[in-house]
């Protein structure tokens, strides 16, 4: 009986309500990514504090901290340093799109993006699109200056396409878990000290800096395995001639691929969460 | 015909607060339909929830006869939304924000980009199409945001408190351009805390407290409920209020209410012009110089005073530096 009604009802909606189509999937996310994108580049202070930032940070470890570290297996700091620096770049790059979904959770441009007639996922995964490709932006920038500052690289052209690829790949899944802060904070000032307490000690709790061996022993567990040593093992391994040239145990293909391990999971499982909170009907 | 949206006791709680308490709501298609209530009385609760933003707990919401909880898709394709912020994009120009959302309604290049220019011209924004929103006054986005919630021509336009923050001149430019939607066929569901809006812009009125439906129907039908007239006697000299509120207590049939903000002493009769005659012959025997003197029907302040109990006043952080727009217009409704 109920079901009768309701198909009628619907029958009737049917043919006196005009509906719009709505956009696909990629449609979808692209409009949406450009958004975001267009937000970046058309606010010439966030361009400029971005490329500022990064060059401090690389000046001071490259000229402040650099000379008391030795990274061993004679290796000149900088080139054990840029690699390290490049990862945790996804990091720190990686930071304001939290505050920024944040902000689109609280004015208002969730809720008219959530009562649109697209996909829910697609908002998010444009998102996640316009958020790898700021990033890149940074390490483009940090890369040209890493050069100036006398990084050499010692690799053939497959094993910098690679490395390349493999920064792109561990920017973008990275870059969900930004998207989950910002999608569980309440307010942008919280979703940016949220990312600030994960980044820090992400960051230097790592051999991205520093070799790990340098680390206090209660320390050197936790840094030997979280993904950021991970990616700049892998990194350092493709960029600098092998594994064996930069003192790492195992194989560049054994770093790469648990790099590539690491994206999966954490793509996997922020992607999830990221998703399932931006659809939810609260 | 199938009612746009029909609403059967719908509840929703956050927490301990009940912010929807068995809501019964029909609008037909055709015209405005204004949800009227305070702060807190479930307006935005409810639009969302006809948005397709938050389930309900209990009850039933249909758009266009589609329940919005088995099939929020087929809902999402009948409605635009616009919520209580401008939601456009401060470094996009007004063309391409419309455009983008154009895009995301399923328009295609070209549709989009016919559709945004149609938009702006409605909206009075077209001089300004080409600039960066960042550079838009607050009235100018507001309309922008309308104009976002609609370029993709859906049927039914959801507007949460479309008017708030703004000055009377954006106010007004908004109104009219929610009238000449509804003439061109769409539907408009809007909440708001002012009288006077829905009053101007609304044939159904539904006023809400404590999310429930208190008193509803067309402008007229309300007032009819409030029942009385209403004589209204504005001195010209501030010191003659007292006077004129002995007057009026006279005649009314119950206490005169005194409006500072205004300098007006009104009062419920009983009848009417009989009542005017007798106001104008008291205060010329006590000698008072009137600006104004008017029998009028009730205005909705009233009818909310005689259904709640008390007067409807908008939340404080909003009328802040801007003048209470339901006096401005009992003054243009004066004789």
């Amino acid at each position: 009986m109920t079901t009768t009604t309701t198909t009628t009802a619907e029958a009737t909606a049917e043919a006196t309500v005009a509906r719009v189509p709505g956009a696909g999937f990629v449609p979808a996310a692209l409009q949406s990514a450009k958004r975001t994108i267009l937000q970046f580049f058309r606010t010439p202070q966030l361009l400029l504090l971005g490329t500022i930032q990064g060059a401090l940070f690389l000046f001071m470890f490259r000229y402040i901290f650099g000379g008391a570290i030795n990274p061993g297996h004679g290796l000149e700091y900088v080139d054990f340093l840029v690699p390290g620096f490049l990862v945790t770049g996804i990091l720190w790059l990686g930071m304001p799109a939290a505050s920024g979904v944040s902000e689109d959770a609280t004015t208002g441009v969730h809720d008219r993006l959530r009562s649109l007639p697209i996909p829910r996922s697609s908002p998010m995964f444009g998102r996640s699109i316009a958020d790898t490709v700021l990033t890149l932006w940074g390490l483009f920038v940090a890369g040209v200056l890493a050069f100036i500052v006398g990084f050499r690289l010692n690799a053939n052209v497959a094993e910098v396409l690679l490395a390349l690829a493999l920064l792109v790949a561990a920017a973008y899944c990275f870059t969900w878990v930004f998207i989950s802060i910002g999608l569980v904070s309440k307010s942008a000032q919280a979703a940016n000290g949220m990312s600030t307490l994960l980044v820090v000690p992400l960051a230097f709790i790592s051999a991205a800096y520093v070799p790990a061996n340098s680390l206090p022993g209660w320390l050197q567990p936790v840094a030997d395995n979280q993904p950021f040593t991970i990616f700049s093992n892998a990194m350092r391994s493709l960029t600098l001639g092998g594994a064996d040239k930069v003192g790492l145990g195992h194989s560049t293909a054994y770093w790469v691929f648990l790099s590539l391990v690491w994206c999966a999971g954490i793509f996997l499982v922020f992607s999830t969460i990221a998703v399932r909170r931006f659809s939810k009907r609260r | 015909m199938t009612p746009i949206i029909e609403a059967h006791r719908v509840t929703k709680s956050f927490g301990d607060v009940r912010a929807l308490d068995g809501l019964d709501l029909v609008a037909e298609s055709g015209h405005v339909t204004a949800l009227l209530g305070p702060n807190g009385a479930g307006k935005t609760t409810f639009i969302s929830a006809v948005a397709t933003l938050l389930r309900p707990d209990g009850g039933e919401v249909r758009v266009a006869g589609v329940d919005v909880c088995a099939e929020p898709k087929l809902v999402r394709r009948v409605i635009g939304l616009a919520g209580q912020y401008a939601s456009v994009e401060p470094a996009m120009t007004g063309t391409e924000n419309l455009r983008m959302v154009a895009r995301l309604f399923g328009l295609d290049r070209r549709e989009a980009r016919t559709a945004s220019a149609e938009v702006l011209e409605r909206l009075g924004l077209a001089d300004a199409g080409d600039r960066l929103v960042r550079t838009y006054s607050g009235g100018m986005r507001r309309r922008l945001d309308l104009g976002a919630s609609l370029v993709g021509r859906p049927q039914l336009l959801l507007l949460d408190e479309p008017t708030t923050g703004l000055d009377p001149r954006g106010r007004m430019d908004l109104w009219e351009a929610i009238r000449g939607l509804v003439a061109d066929g769409t539907d408009v569901l809007l909440t708001t805390q002012y009288l006077e809006e829905a009053d101007q812009l609304a044939r159904h009125i539904v006023i809400v407290d404590h999310g429930r439906v208190i008193a509803a129907g067309t402008p007229d039908e309300l007032k009819d409920r409030a029942g009385r007239n209403v004589i209204e006697v504005r001195p010209r000299a501030a010191g003659d209020l007292p006077a004129c509120e002995e007057a009026l207590a006279k005649i009314g049939c119950e206490a005169p209410y005194t409006d500072m903000d205004t300098q007006r002493v009104s009062a419920r009769v009983e009848g009417g012009a009989d009542q005017l005659r007798d106001i104008v012959r008291l205060l010329d025997e006590r000698g008072v110089e009137v600006d104004d003197v008017g029998l009028r029907r009730p205005s909705l302040d009233e009818v909310f005073l005689a259904v709640t109990g008390k007067r409807l006043e908008p939340g404080d952080e909003e009328t802040d530096g801007q003048s209470d727009p339901a006096d401005a217009a009992e003054s243009r409704e004066l004789p």
